[in-house]
């Protein structure tokens, strides 16, 4: 339904293009028809690469630290708890493009103080400022779950003899995944999104090259017009893979 | 051979932020001996037997199982692996089969091969009467089926002492007896047990000793006869009348 909603409406803008005055629309700059349209194109769907990159590795390690991030948060012990809810406040409170620019231009200046002497290109200095921005949300989001397995079966597993990390990893966890999956594909969506971000220090992703495409052609409506399709079939794509292992994981436990 | 008795509790006090839920509790339970434990509710009886395998903590206060003092982590872990326990909600992992559910605890915890986890479940399986629903989910079994599931489960880790806390409370009253069934026969090999239950059919079938509970003290204590037959306290009385009259 969705799918198809999208697909009129993209018919709809591009046939509104083919008839309207010359000077309002102009897809000649991206017809693959033409060699110079077909270069374009080329250039604007060669941003995937990075795009998808980014988004992939910037989710894998935002899962990793929120699992990190997580556990500690659910002590009983409030010390223990501090450092997680100190962690998620603030990472939660600092807007994307602000971090983005603190770890690119500001954390190098910190490491090299430190002794450490690393160049920190687009390409990592976005995937570090998604990943970090992104954990807060994910260990909420482990959380929530994982406190939504019942006490009862923390309680049967001490009873049989399993420590924090067995319970874990063959009693709670397995239960959580089903119910944590949903936002957490909602999260990777995100990502996906805001990795558009990455563009202001010079990542080639997507809207980068549909920017530098603008400067020269001057087709703003066209080239982001083709850049929000772009996005559009990445999400489609998700959703799609996530529903599929929603459905993979619902059959093979039931509950 | 140990000494002592299975498990000592010695003014065991316990707060949940104002109210009191154990009051200056003594307890002695002998190896072997079963103990049936009743009162109204939030009368702490079910917070007593979880004090006992440390489900809850306690504020002050002595508990010794077989010998153990528990006062730390490791003491805790080594008590654990003493005693057993029932839950009224059985608390069956749902993810996992019958059998998974059996062997999780001996494999994880005992690092039993899966080959000797497997014959030990079945056999406690035979035991509790449903072998043939080791490769089925727990939600595809009755209730009945289910806690005579979780008394397995808890078999497996050969616990010297098994706590029931309200094993018959969440049945329908048809499924009642072959779970009771399974305890009277664990009572008469000798199991040391502590049950929570309003079952007093059972109590005088398998109880050496009934304990009445109220407000978060022990009011009465004595065999099923004099319990049942000659009640000291009123409020004690009461109760019986109470649960006995239907």
């Amino acid at each position: 339904m969705k799918l198809r909603t999208s697909f009129l409406f993209g018919c709809l803008i591009f046939l509104v293009g083919c008839n309207a005055a010359p000077g309002t629309w102009g897809w000649y700059v991206i017809d693959p028809r033409t060699p110079a349209g077909y270069n374009n194109i080329r250039f604007l769907l060669n941003g995937f690469g990075a795009t998808i990159l980014l988004s992939v590795i910037a989710a894998a390690m935002s899962m990793i630290v929120g699992m990190l991030v997580a556990l500690p948060g659910m002590s009983s012990n409030r010390w223990v708890r501090l450092p997680s809810r100190i962690y998620i406040e603030f990472v939660r409170a600092i807007p994307l493009l602000p971090m983005l620019f603190w770890v690119f231009y500001g954390l190098p200046v910190v490491l090299k103080s430190m002794g450490i002497s690393v160049s920190i290109d687009a390409f990592w200095g976005a995937i570090i400022t998604l990943a970090i921005s992104d954990s807060a949300f994910t260990a909420e989001i482990y959380r929530s779950g994982i406190q939504s397995i019942a006490k009862g079966q923390t309680e049967a597993a001490k009873t049989v003899g399993l420590n924090y990390m067995q319970t874990m990893r063959y009693v709670i966890l397995p239960q959580a995944i089903r119910r944590i999956l949903p936002p957490l594909a909602n999260q990777f969506i995100y990502i996906v999104k805001m990795s558009a971000f990455a563009s202001v220090i010079g990542m080639q992703e997507l809207t980068r090259r549909a920017n530098e495409l603008v400067v020269t052609e001057y087709r703003p409506l066209e080239i982001y017009s083709l850049l929000i399709l772009e996005y559009l079939v990445l999400v489609l794509i998700i959703s799609f893979f996530v529903r599929w292992l929603e459905r993979k994981m619902g059959s093979d436990e039931s509950r | 051979m140990k000494t002592g008795d299975a498990i000592e509790i010695k003014d065991l006090n316990k707060w949940y932020g104002d109210y009191q839920a154990l009051k200056n509790i003594d307890l002695n339970v002998a190896h072997g001996e079963r103990i049936v434990v009743c009162g109204p509710s939030g009368s702490g009886k079910s917070t007593l037997i979880r004090c006992v395998n440390s489900l809850e903590d306690h504020d002050s206060g002595r508990i010794v199982v077989d010998g153990i003092e528990m006062i730390d982590n490791e003491s805790i872990n080594a008590i654990r692996s003493e005693v057993g326990m029932v839950f009224q909600q059985f608390n069956l992992f749902p993810h996992l089969t019958i059998l998974q559910n059996l062997t999780l605890g001996p494999m994880k915890a005992r690092g039993m091969s899966k080959a000797d986890a497997d014959a030990r479940a079945m056999e406690y399986l035979e035991r509790v009467r449903i072998p043939d629903q080791a490769h089925k989910k727990p939600s595809e079994l009755s209730g009945g089926q289910q806690q005579r599931v979780a008394i397995a489960r808890s078999l497996c880790m050969e616990p010297k002492i098994m706590l029931f806390d309200e094993p018959t409370s969440a049945l329908d009253p048809e499924m009642i007896s072959e779970v009771l069934d399974v305890i009277v026969d664990l009572a008469e090999e000798g199991m040391t047990m502590i049950v929570v239950t309003h079952e007093m059919g059972f109590a005088r079938r398998a109880a050496d000793r009934m304990i009445f509970m109220d407000h978060g003290e022990v009011i009465e204590t004595g065999t099923p006869t004099e319990f049942f037959e000659a009640p000291k306290t009123e409020r004690c009385k009461q109760f019986l009348s109470q649960i006995l009259q239907h």
